[in-house]
């Protein structure tokens, strides 16, 4: 009866210290988890997600407050990596969060522009180029689609457009699929 | 301007197609087919017959109860060659019953289950096969000894075949005594346990020249038959001499060891399923191996498997469990089995 | 002639057709009445066009320049007058539109005399030669279209020259009949080519079906006796004219994957790359014409011609007797790579090898396929030792990760797995699009990569703007602060913003007043 109890308060001691100094040795700063997300997320800072950017919203799956499917620029894909990453079934799209679309760029209409510099100011990547009582313009390069910029302006001058498809961008398709049974048509595509 | 359609490289027909590949495993059986019936009489054409057409029967309402289109996927032959193979590996009398339930569970459970041909892991005929035999091991175990011999057995013939398949009635004159026998494997085993040797057992009337009487030229037609295959290129070497590699180097070293309590190699070799597993079942490309290495392996495993089920376990064949087992190593053996690819070091 | 010393794993022996079109002699294509010069004809960044619409061009004239290091010029293929520099529908799998230059000949096809025949070329080095071979607009004729003076500057350790004849792939036969009637050109562009790279080794690699094109060209080696220049043949099996192959095949060495044949001393030219750089460095004739095969049972006479760049590829139809009424497709290459054109009024370019204008009998039928059965047989074909069955697996599972593990980046798409699967899976295509998939989720990577970054930046920069603020209002209100206790202090300063204030006013107005 003693050595039991001698015997399993020992080993209690023992796994707690190796469980300490693990908890001291092998500390992280911040919770990696939260990178590994964010990395994930198409950074467009569009708010669509309900939270104020990517990171707050990775961190909020993190917390448990969102679910993964709450991202539409990042689409289906994104949905499927952080499935893939977080170990959990993937879901489709929350339709109240929007739909995926193909990318989008913002094009700002010069003869309405007033240069009031409003969509300066709302643009979370600095993609707008102007200044104040000068011509604004779009730097189609750095525009992410993300849309933050139509409702600031008071002459509704801003169009998000589908950049046309070049040789440059070009993907060959999927391996065309017969939506009857899902089979691949050989010779087609 | 003239328009044209899309279609996509590369542009010249393909010559293969899993019809033919199939429907060539079907012709190498033939030679077999004809020695089985020669030897144990005309119960395997009605095992086949029922495996046949309870295995397509099966499949097509599988196939329609999943939305697939029955007749492209039916005509691939795939479910008539895992009737073919399990009936073969049926007793010669079995009740239609019996082949019906190991059909059933081999085409339903081990194959369109798991998303039909193509995404099976175990090898469907055996796996059929070891659900009879664990079940049924009375009537699985229940053979016939072969006929052209002179062995005071009398051999049924095709009605009384027919009327025991159907209702699983002898007639009056016949009975299991009087025409039934273990399998040579089956009775070098239970002898072994009574502490015979080899010798004396190999002198015993069902043996023959180098295998069991019958057995040893069942199992060179479909050696043969295996052999027209890799000429054909439907299968490849690495399994068949892998495995029965696997089942001649510790058949060998055992047999030098201790002649009186192994049987020799030949033995092994010409008994039983080997050649038939070597060939045929250890052959089904869905469940094997993916590259030329990881199929040695996997040929290999189930050879020394065999033997060692064979040897020390409680089943006088080891063929299908041998497989099965190989069957659950496949996934771990490709991982490791990846072939240099060119310009990768050397 | 040497035997081969290598092979290389898996490959099919494909019957050839290529009997259709070596039957007849090679004939020369009438120039058409209008050529359209798209401006990226090769790998590297489009050239810049440097005529303008209503200008007169000559035949050979550059009309269009380089842009970067790797590029090359286009010149026009016949004497006439630019007609505009627009959009037009281009040889491409994607069907679009690219910019090109079009001109409307004058029927009288004058020459432009602003290269000079460099007969003397022994005497100048390696980047002369090279000016010269970029200046002349010349790529790789055997369909990739790289641009041949950047791959001729491939630095020290080089051992050998090899020159390409394979021809490997069902119903080509350019470089057959290249060789067959101008195997001069052939060897004298290889002593060009080993002059310009400073070294003494060349190897010819020809397939055995060729006889005709080998007696040619031994013939053309020995009367003009250079001992530095071999010819060997290599089996017809295909792809032995892949240029990993054919490294393979005929030195025994692989080339390392995501590396050049240069890494082991190599580098590979197409023969008929080798003729267009004679003819650039010892006539001065830029590349403006090529050998183009137009064969396949949707043609009526199958041949070779002598083709303009720049001719619309209806005007060789016609020249080969017309379509027959078998003709259903189109394609631009040969039967394992050639890709579809959805209309034949695209212009030739310089990768164009071959057009096939082919039948529903020629063609792989559209039908379903089954589900793999993991036989292993397109492992077995693969000239690049990789396991298609898996990589298919994995692309239809959406896990790039395990391809690009499986080396997906070095299938060179030659369609040997596709042609031996039972089940009839579109292999190939599964490839080609898992492909294009990593690279474009690497650059949507990048750009997300990119844009958080400017967001972080941007993030800062107005963090760093709110604090600058509060400090300098912190420090007026203590600023006051201390003032504040003395009446008068205060006021003065006061006075003085006040001050401050009304100066600048005045200044502003002044300087409106000005304007």
């Amino acid at each position: 009866m003693i050595t039991a109890i001698i015997a399993v308060t020992s080993l209690a001691a023992v796994f707690g210290l190796l469980l300490g100094y693990a908890a001291v040795r092998f500390r992280t700063e911040g919770d990696p988890v939260v990178e590994k997300i964010d990395a994930l997320l198409p950074q467009t800072q569009c708010g669509q997600c309900g939270f104020p950017g990517c990171r707050p919203y990775a961190e909020a799956i993190v917390a448990g407050e969102a679910d993964i499917n709450r991202c539409p620029p990042g689409g289906e894909a994104t949905i499927l990596q952080l499935a893939d990453l977080l170990d959990r079934d993937p879901k489709p799209l929350d339709p109240e969060r929007g739909v995926e679309k193909p990318k989008r760029v913002a094009v700002i209409a010069e003869d309405l522009c007033i240069g009031c510099t409003l969509c300066i100011q709302a643009c979370p990547v600095d993609a707008i180029l102007g200044a104040s009582k000068q011509m604004h313009t779009v730097i189609e390069s750095e525009c992410t689609g993300c849309e933050l910029c139509i409702e600031p302006c008071p002459v509704d001058c801003i169009d998000m457009i589908e950049p046309p498809p070049s040789l440059a961008t070009w993907r060959w398709p999927r391996p065309e699929t017969d939506s009857r049974n899902g089979r691949s048509l050989a010779g087609t595509g | 301007m003239r328009s044209f359609g899309r279609t996509m490289p590369p542009h010249l027909r393909p010559a293969n197609s899993v019809t033919r590949v199939m429907g060539e495993v079907l012709l190498a059986l033939v030679p077999a087919t004809v020695a089985y019936v020669w030897y144990f009489g005309p119960g395997i054409l009605f095992n086949i017959a029922v495996a046949v057409g309870v295995a397509v029967a099966a499949e097509a309402s599988m196939l329609a109860a999943r939305g697939k289109p029955v007749a492209t996927h039916l005509s691939d032959l795939s479910a008539i060659v895992t009737a073919v193979l399990l009936a073969f590996a049926l007793p010669p009398l079995t009740p239609w019953w019996l082949t019906a339930t190991g059909t059933v569970f081999a085409i339903v459970f081990a194959k369109q289950l798991y998303g039909g041909l193509g995404y099976n892991p175990f090898n469907p005929a055996m796996a059929g096969y070891v659900v009879l035999l664990i079940s049924f091991p009375a009537e699985m175990t229940r053979w016939l000894p072969p006929s052209g011999f002179d062995l005071a057995l009398e051999q049924p013939d095709l009605l009384e075949t027919l009327r025991y398949g159907l209702t699983g009635q002898f007639p009056q004159n016949l009975s299991w005594d009087a025409v039934g026998g273990a399998t040579p494997l089956d009775q070098v085993k239970t002898q072994l346990g009574l502490a015979r040797t080899v010798d004396e057992i190999r002198s015993g009337p069902l043996y023959g020249d180098f295998g069991a009487k019958g057995w040893e030229w069942i199992n060179n037609y479909i050696a043969i038959g295996g052999l027209w295959l890799i000429y054909r290129k439907v299968i490849r070497w690495q399994i068949p001499v892998a495995m029965l590699a696997g089942v001649i180097l510790p058949a060998t070293l055992f047999y030098l060891l201790e002649p009186g309590s192994y049987p020799p190699p030949s033995f092994h070799l010409f008994s039983g399923a080997t050649m038939l597993g070597a060939f045929f079942i250890a052959t089904d490309p869905v469940s094997a191996a993916t590259s030329d290495r990881g199929r040695l392996i996997y040929g290999a495993g189930i050879g020394v498997l065999t033997y060692v089920i064979r040897t020390w376990g409680g089943y006088p064949d080891g063929v299908a469990f041998a497989v099965l087992l190989m069957n659950m190593a496949v996934p771990a053996i490709d991982r490791y089995t990846v072939p240099r690819a060119y310009g990768h070091g050397r | 002639m040497a035997d081969r010393p290598g092979h290389f794993h898996g490959g099919l022996t494909l019957p050839a057709h290529k009997r259709q079109s070596t039957g007849s002699p090679l004939r020369t294509a009438a120039i058409p009445e209008v050529l359209i010069h798209p401006l990226s004809q090769h790998v590297g960044a489009p050239a810049e066009a440097i005529v303008e619409p209503g200008e007169k061009v000559l035949r050979g004239q550059p009309v269009a320049r380089a842009t970067g290091y790797v590029g090359s010029p286009v010149h026009a293929g016949s004497s006439g007058t630019v007609v505009e520099i627009a959009p037009r529908p281009v040889p491409h799998p994607s069907g679009l539109s690219a910019d090109c230059v079009v001109i409307r000949t004058d029927g009288e096809d004058r020459p432009f005399e602003g290269y000079d025949p460099l007969t003397n070329y022994r005497t100048l080095n390696a980047p002369a030669l090279r000016a010269r071979v970029r200046e002349c607009g010349i790529v790789g004729l055997g369909g990739a279209a790289f641009p041949t003076s950047v791959k001729l500057n491939v630095g020290v350790g080089l051992r050998s020259l090899i020159l390409n004849a394979a021809e490997c792939e069902p119903f080509i036969s350019c470089d057959d009949t290249l060789l067959r009637h101008r195997s001069e050109e052939v060897v004298l562009g290889a002593q060009v080519m080993l002059h310009a790279l400073e070294i003494r080794h060349c190897l010819i690699g020809i397939e055995d079906d060729k006889p005709e094109a080998r007696e040619a060209l031994t013939a053309a080696v020995a009367r003009i006796g250079d001992d530095r220049i071999e010819v060997l043949t290599v089996p017809a099996h295909y792809p032995s004219g892949g240029e990993r192959q054919l490294i393979q095949l005929l030195t025994g060495h692989e080339v390392p994957a995501q590396g050049i044949p240069a890494d082991i001393g190599y580098l590979c030219h197409n023969v008929g790359t080798a003729a267009a750089v004679a003819r650039a460095v010892l006539r001065g004739e830029p590349l403006i014409s090529r050998i183009v095969t137009v064969t396949g049972s949707g043609v009526s006479s199958p041949t070779n011609l002598e083709v303009r760049l720049g001719t619309p590829m209806a005007n060789l139809i016609d020249e080969c007797g017309g379509y027959t009424a078998n003709a259903r497709y189109l394609i631009m290459g040969g039967a394992m790579m050639g890709f579809p054109l959805e209309r034949d009024d695209l212009p030739v370019i310089k990768a164009t090898n071959c057009l096939l204008a082919a039948s529903e009998e020629d063609i792989r039928p559209r039908e379903e396929t089954l589900a793999c059965i993991r036989c292993g047989d397109c492992a077995s074909v693969c000239p690049a030792n990789l396991l298609p069955q898996q990589l298919q697996w994995y692309t239809r599972a959406n896990d790039f990760e395990q391809v690009e593990a499986l080396n997906l980046y070095d299938c060179i798409e030659c369609g040997c797995c596709d042609l031996v699967c039972p089940s009839h899976i579109p292999l190939t295509q599964y490839f080609r699009y898992a492909k294009t998939e990593i690279w474009s989720r690497k650059r949507e990577r990048e750009q997300s990569d990119h844009a958080r970054e400017r967001f972080e930046a941007r993030k800062s920069r107005l963090e760093e703007q709110a604090r600058a603020r509060q400090r300098r209002l912190a420090a007026k209100t203590r600023a006051l602060g201390k003032a504040g206790k003395d009446e008068a202090a205060r006021k003065a300063m006061i006075d003085e913003v006040m001050q401050r204030v009304r100066a600048k006013k005045k200044t502003d107005e002044d300087q409106d007043k000005g304007e």
